[in-house]
C-alpha cells in the first residue's frame, strides 16, 4: 500500500490495465506524447507506444465514434475527453450510439469502451473547465455513469469499467485530482459499479454527495461529531446511473433524514433522482423533508475568484444545510 | 461485342460472378417491391427503399469477405446485406417488426441492418454517425496487422456532417483500411445536390490525402471496378478511398414521403430509363450470359423466394411485448 493521489490512482489504473490486456488502449487529444493535459495518462505512450496511447485529432465525437469501432472490432478503448466541458459535440456518439448498440441489435452488438471526462469547478477553469454535465447521461439507459471520489475506489472502478461489456462513463473531479490522496492496494482490485458506499456510519442524519462537497460533507460531519454531537451518515453514490437506490435507502430509512448534495445545477441534477427515489421509497420512515443543495441555476462557473467561491456549495452553505436538517 | 465481354473479363469475373451480382441486385429489388405492397395493404409501417442504387451497392459489396471484413451499411443498404448473406425472409421479418428480426428483434425500423456473424455493425438513424465508427474499425485491423478492410456507406446528405469530415481527416491520417461509399442519389428527402453538396464530393478526399473517385453509380461493373483497386489499397495497407457513386433515388425518400411536392415526374422517367438492373441485363444479354428464357427463369425463382419470405414473416410471431424490458446492458 502506498499513499495516492486521486490522478495517480486512475494512472495506475490504465497502465494495469494496458499490461495486463493488450486490447486495452487510451486515446484521446494530447493523452499520448504530453500524457495528458492533467498528466493522467503520463508514461503509457512511452511503454504502450504511439497506437495504443494515442493522440489523436481535436475531434470528439470522432473520438467517442471511433472509441465505439474499435471496441466492436476486438478493441478495449478507454477515451479521454480532455474537459467535461467539451463532451457536447460527442453526445450523439455516446447517447444514440453506444449507449444503444446491444439494445437496438437484440443483444448482438455491446460496446466495451469508458469515456473518462474531468469535471468540476477550477480556480481559473471559468465557463468551460468547470462544468458538471453528469445529468445529461443519467437518463440515458444503457449507459453505466460514474463519479468516483477517493482514489482507491477511482482505481478499482476504473478497473471495473474497463472490463465491463457496456460502456461507461468515468467522471472525475479534476480539483481533488491532486487535493485527495489516501493508501490504495497494489495488488489487481476491483471495485464494482453499481454500488454506492458509507463513509461514515451514523443514526442522526444521511448526507448523500459525491465529488468535491463530498470531501468538504465529510470534514463538516466530523466536526458535527466533535462539536455538536450529531452523527451524520455519509452515503456516496460513487455509480451515478443506474443508481444503487437500495444503499441509499437503507441510510435513509435508518436516520429519517436526508439531503443530497452535488456541485451540479440544481434543477434537473442527478440529486433531483435521488430526493425523488428516498421521498417516495423511504416516506414512512422520514422525520424531515428530503433536502437538496446544489450550485444555483446560472452557468457554471464564473472566472473571478469570489463568483467562483460563491457558486460552489462550500463549507459553509454545507454545513448550514445539514444543520437545518438536524434541528428537524 | 469483343470489346463489351472484355469489360468483366478483364475484371477477372467470369459468368457465375456476373449472375451472382444480377441475383443480389434483382432480389433486393423484388424485396422492395414487395415490401411496398405490404405497406398499401397496411401491413408495413414503414418502407425505405434500395431502388435505383442496387449497383452502388452490389459492385461495392462483391469485393467484400463476408464475416472477416466489416461493414457500416445506412438505410438504404438493403443489397449490400442481401449480398453478404442476409435472407429475403431476414428482410421482411424485419420489416414487420417480428422476434425473429436478425437486425433487432423487432426493435428498429426497417433498414437497420445488424449481424453479428456477417460483421454488418448495427445502424441507427442519425444521419452521418456511422463514419467515426467505421475508422475506428478499420483502426482495430491496422493495430493488428490484420488486412480487414472496412466499407461504410451513406447518402450523399450524410457529407455535410461534421462526423463524415473528422472521419475523413481520421482516415487520412492514419491510412486506414477503409473505404467510404457515398451514394449520390440527387436528393437529401426533398433538398437537391445543389442545395447540399459545395464542390465535388468525391474532390473531397484530396484534401485528406487520399484518393476520390466519382463513378457512374447504375452500372455494377464500373462501381466494381473503382471498389476493387480501393479494396485492393487497403489491403495492401496504403489506406483509404472514397468512392462517389452517382445515381439515383426512384422512389420517394420513404413510405412516409411525397416526393411529387419537389420533383418533377419527367425526372424520375428519365432515371427509369437508366435503372441500373435494366443495364446490367442489357449488358448481360450482350455477352451472352443472359437471354430472355433464362431471365425469366431467374426472376421467377427469386419472385417465389420472396413470395416464401413475406408469407413466412407475416405468419410469424412478434417477440413478447415484455422483451422490450430486455437486453438493455450487456451482461457483466
Ligand atoms: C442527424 C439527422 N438529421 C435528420 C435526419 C432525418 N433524415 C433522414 S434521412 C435524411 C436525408 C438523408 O439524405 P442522404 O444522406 O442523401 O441519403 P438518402 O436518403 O438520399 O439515401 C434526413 C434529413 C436524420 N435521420 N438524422
Ligand atoms: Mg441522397
Amino acid at each position: 500500500m502506498a499513499t495516492k493521489t486521486l490522478l495517480q490512482a486512475i494512472h495506475d489504473g490504465l497502465a494495469e490495465e494496458m499490461r495486463a490486456d493488450e486490447t486495452v488502449m487510451v486515446m484521446g487529444e494530447d493523452v499520448g506524447r504530453a500524457g495528458g493535459v492533467f498528466r493522467v495518462t503520463q508514461g503509457l505512450q512511452e511503454e504502450f507506444g504511439p497506437e495504443r496511447a494515442l493522440d489523436t485529432p481535436l475531434a470528439e465525437s470522432l473520438i467517442a465514434g471511433s472509441a465505439i469501432g474499435l471496441s466492436v472490432n476486438g478493441m478495449r478503448p478507454v477515451a479521454e475527453i480532455q474537459f467535461a466541458d467539451f463532451i457536447p459535440p460527442a453526445f450523439d456518439q455516446i447517447v444514440s450510439e453506444a449507449a444503444r448498440f446491444y439494445y437496438r441489435s437484440n443483444g448482438a452488438w455491446n460496446v466495451p469502451i469508458t469515456i473518462r471526462a474531468p469535471y468540476g469547478v477550477v480556480p481559473g477553469g471559468a465557463l468551460y473547465h468547470s462544468q458538471s454535465v453528469e445529468a445529461y447521461f443519467c437518463n440515458t439507459p444503457g449507459l453505466k455513469v460514474v463519479a468516483p471520489t477517493f482514489p482507491a475506489d477511482a482505481k478499482g472502478m476504473l478497473k471495473s469499467a474497463i472490463r465491463d461489456p457496456n460502456p461507461v462513463l468515468f467522471f472525475e473531479h479534476k480539483r481533488t485530482y491532486r487535493m485527495i490522496k489516501e493508501e490504495v492496494p497494489d495488488d489487481d482490485y476491483t471495485v464494482p459499479l453499481g454500488e454506492a458506499r458509507i463513509h461514515r456510519e451514523g443514526t442522526d442524519i444521511t448526507v448523500c454527495a459525491y465529488g468535491l462537497v463530498l470531501y468538504t460533507a465529510l470534514q463538516v460531519a466530523q466536526r458535527f461529531s466533535e462539536e455538536h454531537g450529531i452523527e451524520v451518515e455519509i452515503v456516496e453514490p460513487r455509480t451515478l446511473y443506474p443508481l444503487d437506490k437500495e444503499t441509499i435507502l437503507n441510510s435513509a430509512r435508518k436516520t429519517g433524514k436526508f439531503l443530497v448534495i452535488s456541485e451540479a445545477n440544481l434543477t434537473g441534477s442527478v440529486s433531483g433522482e435521488i430526493a425523488a427515489v428516498v421521498a417516495h421509497e423511504a416516506f414512512e420512515w422520514l422525520d424531515a423533508p428530503v433536502m437538496r443543495l446544489g450550485a444555483p441555476d446560472v452557468p457554471a462557473a464564473a472566472f473571478a475568484r469570489p463568483m467562483m467561491d460563491f457558486f460552489v456549495p462550500g463549507e459553509e452553505r454545507i454545513e448550514a444545510a445539514m444543520l437545518e436538517l438536524a434541528r428537524y | 461485342m469483343e470489346r463489351t465481354q472484355a469489360r468483366h473479363e478483364a475484371l477477372d469475373l467470369d459468368e457465375s460472378d456476373l449472375l451472382r451480382m444480377y441475383r443480389a441486385m434483382l432480389l433486393a429489388r423484388r424485396v422492395d417491391e414487395r415490401s411496398w405492397i405490404l405497406n398499401r395493404q397496411g401491413k408495413a409501417a414503414f418502407v425505405i427503399s434500395c431502388q435505383g442504387q442496387e449497383a452502388a451497392q452490389v459492385g461495392a459489396a462483391y469485393n467484400m469477405r463476408p464475416g472477416y471484413d466489416y461493414v457500416y451499411p445506412y438505410y438504404r443498404d438493403a443489397a449490400i446485406t442481401l449480398f453478404l448473406g442476409q435472407s429475403a425472409r431476414d428482410q421482411f421479418l424485419s420489416l414487420l417488426g417480428k422476434k425473429e428480426d436478425p437486425n433487432s428483434g423487432g426493435r428498429q425500423m426497417p433498414g437497420h441492418f445488424s449481424s453479428r456473424k456477417l460483421n454488418i455493425v448495427t445502424a441507427s438513424a442519425p444521419v452521418g454517425v456511422q463514419y467515426p465508427q467505421a475508422v475506428g474499425s478499420a483502426l482495430a485491423f491496422k493495430m493488428r496487422g490484420e488486412d480487414g478492410v472496412v466499407l461504410v456507406s451513406g447518402g450523399e446528405g450524410s457529407t455535410s456532417q461534421g462526423d463524415w469530415h473528422e472521419a475523413m481527416n481520421f482516415a487520412g491520417l492514419h491510412d486506414l483500411p477503409v473505404i467510404f461509399l457515398v451514394q449520390n442519389n440527387a436528393y437529401a428527402i426533398s433538398i437537391p445536390e445543389k442545395l447540399e453538396v459545395a464542390g465535388s464530393i468525391a474532390s473531397r478526399a484530396a484534401g485528406y490525402g487520399f484518393p476520390g473517385h466519382a463513378v457512374d453509380g447504375n452500372d455494377v461493373l464500373a462501381v466494381y471496378e473503382t471498389a476493387k483497386e480501393a479494396f485492393e489499397r487497403a489491403r495492401r495497407g496504403e489506406g483509404p478511398t472514397l468512392i462517389e457513386a452517382r445515381t439515383y433515388r426512384l422512389t420517394a425518400h420513404s413510405s412516409d414521403d411525397d416526393d411529387r411536392r419537389y420533383r418533377e415526374r419527367e425526372e424520375i422517367e428519365e432515371w427509369r430509363q437508366k435503372d441500373p438492373i435494366l443495364r446490367f441485363e442489357k449488358y448481360l444479354a450482350e455477352v451472352e450470359v443472359l437471354d430472355e428464357e433464362k431471365r425469366e427463369e431467374i426472376d421467377a425463382e427469386i419472385k417465389a423466394e420472396v413470395a416464401e419470405a413475406s408469407d413466412y414473416a407475416e405468419s410469424a410471431p412478434y417477440a413478447d411485448p415484455e422483451e422490450v424490458l430486455e437486453r438493455v446492458y450487456a451482461e457483466v
